[in-house]
């Protein structure tokens, strides 16, 4: 919130291009954001669908969407570092286009998985994710995701007030699950997996005293509501 | 909310659209998420889709002189496998774990194209009393050639069925009369990190140590199942296959079947294989397929055979002990914890 405000602030936009110049900005990037996260999905799938996707196009829209939903992530989250550095608030507004991108890539890669690899054997899937520790953190994170984007529309954001904050300060764990999820599932060559925590964890750095005071608040109220915690540590 | 405040549609008569979003503004901002590179959705678009897809449609037809040649094989045919629905050649020409020439199956494809495979020496030493080196040549004309209609098993769960063309590893062991010392079989991929790209970098090889090194043991490699192939589908094998020769355990994950193989070594000791190497706890020496014993991150109960169809393909099947293969080489690890011995 505090941020969005410094967006509006009057001296931040002078110093970029004009005020009017932002409303427009920020529907062309929106536009754009819609052309290059769906058409890439819509164009996957016809291909897929007529088997034009090499040997195995099951294997190909998964690690489409995964790879994808994960790029989105790193780029919702880069948003408001690269905001704040460069002045250039009016970016601030395609964060929850972003965000949705992400939830749909997540989809469809859990339902990719469900429908086209184990082809709806529902008891494998449920064994598949209780069993396999990186499936697990990879549905947690989808489910976190799930609320994130149930909870985007502003009439809720209103409602929710302080909670609303407190809730979508999930997308840092998020992160760091989607991280260690796609380090897990690959067989070798660990450069890429590596390569995406590395990035994960800077754009978490770009936000350490936030994450910090998140964390100590996280930890206080343990204490405070629950004295006997440390018995159980 | 103040986001509000600016509404997307205000009207705007004092300002020209060009001052607004003039095209070095549009243009940079396209930059700007360009050049944030792999994070940005746009290098969705660009990312390497279609090239996959196509390169492996125009491969049979192309004249191109830069690729990789086949030519027919005289052979044998299979008449007793005829009721297997074959993998369409396309798919098994162009989904390919050959790590030398890139991780990612869509790679051997395209990066193999220019491997020289002739000339080609297989020696095969040891424990024996003749060894003995294969020049190009005696790999295709040395033994009389069969083909063999084999269920393929990934040890990533999927599968296919291939029409190999080779001959028997026991005919090949046999020429060298091994000695009573040759308990297990070393089986070695040329190391060519000139013509291997995978061998070269780290990044495009995945990570695993090179040269790839597999093994059976001596009952195993005598067994009439195992393969040495140099062909398929009626022609002699395309690079990304493991071409000039390649070696075939049917009853065992792809990973046992050792590709562009330039050594094969009868010896006393068990072999360190790559695999097992890098991960023991997920790759076992013996490899037996086996739907109880999972690996540490999928099931193994189950595979998708790949065959034609797109996402629709309703392909997934029952995994079978052996591959089903059990009646053939059950025998071969009677008393034995299959469990433990993975």
């Amino acid at each position: 919130m505090i941020k969005k405000k410094s967006t509006a602030n009057p001296r931040v936009l002078n110093t970029s291009t004009s005020t009017i110049g932002t409303a427009k900005k920020v529907y062309w990037l929106k536009v754009f954001i819609h052309l290059a996260a769906f058409l890439p999905l819509l164009n996957v799938y016809y291909l897929a669908f007529n088997d034009q996707l090499g040997a195995d196009p099951v294997q190909y829209v998964i690690h489409f969407t995964g790879i994808g939903a994960f790029n989105l992530l790193l780029l919702s989250l880069l948003i408001s570092p690269w905001a704040k550095r460069f002045k250039q608030g009016y970016l601030m507004q395609v964060r929850r286009l972003l965000g949705l991108y992400v939830f749909t890539y997540a989809f469809m890669h859990v339902l990719n998985f469900l429908a086209f690899d184990l082809q709806f054997a529902w008891s494998l899937f449920f064994n598949e994710v209780v069993k396999r520790p990186y499936i697990t953190i990879g549905m947690v994170a989808f489910i976190l995701l799930f609320l994130l984007a149930i909870t985007s529309h502003n009439s809720l954001k209103r409602k929710m007030a302080r909670n609303w904050q407190r809730l979508h300060n999930f997308s840092y764990l998020i992160a760091i699950l989607v991280a260690v999820h796609f380090y897990w599932s690959v067989k070798s060559g660990l450069f890429t997996p590596v390569l995406y925590f590395i990035l994960t964890m800077l754009l978490l750095a770009c936000r350490y005293k936030k994450i910090k005071a998140l964390c100590l608040s996280v930890i206080n109220r343990e204490r405070s509501t629950t004295p006997k915690i440390k018995n159980s540590i | 909310m103040l986001i509000k405040s600016y509404s997307r549609y205000q009207p705007t008569p004092a300002i020209k659209a060009a001052e607004i979003t003039d095209e070095s503004v549009y243009l940079r901002r396209r930059q700007l998420i360009k050049t944030l590179g792999f994070l940005g959705a746009g290098a969705l678009i660009s990312s390497s889709i279609p090239k996959t897809a196509n390169a492996g449609f125009f491969d049979n037809n192309t004249t191109d002189d830069d690729r990789f040649k086949t030519k027919p094989l005289t052979f044998s045919a299979d008449k007793a496998n005829l009721s297997l629905i074959k993998t369409p050649e396309q798919k098994v020409i162009s989904h390919n774990n050959f790590y030398e020439f890139g991780a990612q199956k869509h790679q051997p494809a395209e990066l193999a194209q220019s491997f020289i495979v002739n000339p080609w020496q297989l020696t095969v030493s040891g424990e024996c009393d003749k060894p003995i080196t294969l020049d190009y040549d005696d790999l295709t004309t040395m033994f009389a050639l069969e083909e063999r209609i084999y269920r393929l098993r990934c040890v990533e769960a999927w599968s296919m069925v291939i029409p190999w063309i080779g001959f028997s590893l026991a005919d090949l062991l046999k020429k060298v009369s091994p000695n009573s010392s040759a308990n297990y079989v070393l089986f070695e991929t040329l190391y060519d990190p000139k013509q291997m790209p995978g061998q070269d970098s780290r990044r495009l090889g995945g990570g695993i140590a090179y040269p790839y090194v597999e093994g059976l043991r001596i009952d195993e490699a005598m067994n009439p199942l195992t393969l040495m192939s140099v062909g398929l589908y009626g022609k002699t094998l395309p690079a990304q296959n493991g071409a000039p020769i390649r070696l075939v355990v049917p009853w065992k994950y792809g990973f046992k079947s050792i590709k562009s193989i330039v050594a094969i070594k009868l010896v006393r000791e068990k072999p360190k294989t790559t695999w097992q190497q890098l991960a023991p706890n997920e790759y076992g020496f013996y490899a037996n397929v086996n739907p109880n014993h999972d690996h540490p991150r999928w099931s193994q109960a189950s595979e998708r055979r790949i065959t034609s169809g797109g996402l629709l393909a309703r392909n997934r099947i029952a995994t079978l002990p052996f591959n089903g293969y059990g009646e053939q080489v059950a025998h071969l690890y009677q008393g034995m914890d299959l469990g433990k011995y993975y």
